[in-house]
């Protein structure tokens, strides 16, 4: 019952949250000399009566503080408007949002399954050649350039041909069983997943270390030696389990690094996520586009941090006894 | 203090090679307009994408020569259709060293003629060959490094006076203050850091000049990091504040802002220095992110993102890999300042044992 009640109380902090990132951003992009109607009055296909409908939509005749009211109210119903192309930006949001989310979740749970094991493993024999060479590949993995290593593994690709030139479905897709559509997206999946894998372990192989470190270096891990407990019961059973919770919180921040990772990474791929949605619709300065991703990437990050909060609780006890 | 961490870095073997290079690399890029054979607006429009020139020392009899090279001319394949280059054998063009060259001013100011290395008048040398626009990427490259290496640091230091502020009065106010400053820090926190930064460089009125344009950037590199700064600040004078020395300058009455600056924030020093080594290749890597996608550093001036922009295309990746320098360099840099960074890190609190 406790925890529940905390964790209805931690959703409940997130809407001021959004509230607040909503106002930054309408300002951000009301800032902008740009006329957000621009592009909508320049295509022929798109009638006057759209124009106008939009313009009485975001209020552009009323002050700024009416637009955002507005703005939020027809955002909270549902209704984003439209793109410069008159498409619904709904529609294209629900086209992106689960690529970017199929990309990252699976690029989060290779690298908890790499790279939690391997800070375990360096941790333990610390100081040792394997540790260090550990250490000097994951310097190496933190160092390049997410794009840049995104634009070798395609040059590999086009050299090679043994994978596809980005995107995230083979043009005959539409034809395929539903056995070869899941395969074909898996194998359009590996370059850009790799990308952001090798990126993105370095940091929580090294978290996981310090972690593992700083436990085995505790009271309780010396008197369960000194018991006589064999090590690998003083490891997985005394020392992990304190040094993953630290790590959950991590979840959150590596969402987060994740998001802003894969904008190049999909860019470079051309691949059809969220992170090249909003990249797309920045150099068009298509304002509805811009502010309804920039609010969903937002709102997945808020998320995102939301469940790592939640997993704590659950896992950790302490926690719940600090809240009550 | 910085002397002890100084020469604890330097026993560090790892560490000693890394600022090694980046003394280096700094050096270079200091003397950038000697060193380059060209400055950074000379194109040779017959010229582009020209492979590295080949530099001889052995002719053709077999016997050993002053350093020359020879230029390449253009040709159309007819049944390939391609263009190809090939080296044009019939005149010798001797590599001179310190000796005149293309008129620049040396960093901005002097003017000077003599070059590091340069060839006679109708030679060309393009150590690491041309780009589309027949421009020498050695000579860009060493006038990119001077907005890419330096780019962050500025950023950083406009963004730790803002972050020490703000965590530091949030910290101390505490209370109201505290919670509506850092519900703001929260909110920034929560865009993707990637995307705020594409959208406030997207706002950026055009036509600017380059000087503009850079220090505009600068401050978006800024806007993106003070707060996650700022929270861990708060967090620390959160601890100090209740300390007797802090209560001791409280009753003589010294004022808070005097406090907080003179007391409080000077004790976060340590932690200061190595968030800021630890957090300079990230700007380097989002200025390279922000002018790879045409954001950031915009053409004719280089800087190695923008530079690497032109590897967005197959043809150029498959057959002008020397493209590719760029990259190469943003890793080695980044690189030693993650290696220096971890270095202090440990030096200063030898408790952590992450490396």
């Amino acid at each position: 019952m406790e925890t529940i009640k905390y964790i209805f109380k931690r959703i409940l902090q997130t809407i001021p949250l959004l509230i607040m990132v909503s106002l930054i951003s309408f300002f951000i992009i009301r800032l902008s000399p740009v006329d957000p109607l621009a592009e909508l009055k320049l295509n022929p296909s798109i009638s006057p009566v759209t124009v106008e409908k939009e313009r009485q939509r975001l209020g552009l005749d009323k002050p700024i503080i009416v637009q955002y009211g507005k703005w939020a109210l027809s955002f909270v119903k549902g209704d984003l408007g439209v793109t410069s192309n008159g498409e619904k930006v709904s529609q294209k949001l629900k086209e992106r949002i689960p690529n970017t989310l199929l990309l990252t979740t699976i690029v989060i749970f290779l690298t908890w399954l790499v790279g939690v094991p391997l800070g375990i493993i360096a941790a333990v024999h610390w100081k040792t050649n394997f540790d260090r060479i550990l250490t000097v590949l994951t310097s190496i993995g933190m160092a390049i350039p997410s794009f840049f290593f995104a634009v070798l593994l395609l040059m590999f690709a086009v050299k090679t041909g043994w994978f596809p030139i980005g995107g995230l479905t083979s043009p005959n897709f539409a034809d395929m069983s539903f056995g070869n559509k899941v395969l074909d997206i898996a194998y359009h999946l590996i370059l850009p997943v790799f990308v952001l894998f090798t990126i993105s372990l370095a940091g929580l192989q090294r978290q996981m270390r310090a972690n593992m470190l700083d436990v085995l270096d505790s009271d309780y891990v010396k008197f369960a030696r000194a018991k006589g407990l064999p090590e690998w019961m003083v490891i997985y059973k005394h020392a992990l389990r304190n040094a993953v919770n630290p790590m959950i919180t991590l979840l959150g921040f590596e969402f987060a690094g994740l998001l802003s990772g894969a904008a190049l990474t999909e860019y470079v791929f051309q691949y059809p996520g969220l992170g090249r949605l909003i990249l797309e619709a920045v150099l068009k300065s298509d304002i509805n586009l811009v502010m309804a991703s920039l609010m969903m990437g937002a709102i997945m990050l808020v998320l995102g941090n939301l469940i790592a909060d939640i997993l704590l609780i659950i896992t950790d006890p302490r926690i719940r006894v600090k809240s009550s | 203090m910085i002397k002890e961490v100084f020469q604890q870095l330097w026993k560090d073997k790892f560490a000693r090679i890394s600022l090694i290079v980046l003394a280096v690399i700094y050096a270079v890029l200091f003397f950038a307009d000697f060193i380059a054979p060209y400055t950074k607006d000379f194109s040779d429009r017959t010229m582009a994408y020209v492979p590295p020139s080949k530099i001889f020392t052995i002719d053709k009899d077999g016997k050993l020569s002053k350093p020359y090279t020879y230029n390449y001319v253009r040709e159309f394949d007819n049944d390939n259709l391609e263009i190809k280059y090939t080296l044009d054998r019939s005149k010798k063009h001797y590599i001179k060293f310190f000796s005149q060259g293309q008129p620049y001013k040396f960093l901005g100011l002097i003017p000077m003629k003599r070059h590091l290395f340069t060839t006679d008048k109708d030679g060309r040398i393009f150590l690491l060959g041309t780009d589309i626009n027949g421009r020498d990427v050695f000579s860009r490259l060493l006038f990119g490094g001077r907005i890419s290496m330096t780019i962050g640091f500025l950023a950083l230091l406009v963004l730790f006076p803002i972050g020490l502020l703000y965590g530091g009065i949030s910290g101390y106010f505490g209370g109201k203050v505290d919670s509506i400053m850092m519900r703001f820090a929260e909110a920034i926190m929560s865009i993707p850091s990637f995307y705020l930064l594409i959208i406030l460089a997207s706002i950026l009125p055009s036509g600017m000049t380059s000087t503009q344009r850079f220090l505009l950037i600068v401050i978006i590199l800024a806007l993106i990091g003070w707060a996650g700064f700022a929270r861990v600040v708060r967090g620390m004078v959160l601890s100090i504040k209740n300390q007797e020395y802090v209560q001791a300058a409280r009753s003589i009455g010294a004022s808070r802002m005097r406090i907080i600056t003179k007391h409080i924030l000077p004790q976060t020093t340590s932690f200061v220095i190595v968030a800021m080594t630890l957090s300079v290749p990230s700007y380097i890597l989002s200025e390279s992110g922000l002018s790879f996608l045409g954001l950031g550093i915009q053409q004719p001036d280089a800087s190695w993102g923008n530079m690497l922009k032109e590897a967005q295309e197959f043809t150029n990746i498959l057959y002008r890999p020397w493209l590719l320098t760029p990259g190469f360099l943003i890793f080695v840099s980044v690189l030693a300042f993650n290696v220096i960074g971890d270095t202090i890190r440990d030096i200063l609190d030898p408790q952590s044992k992450t490396r």
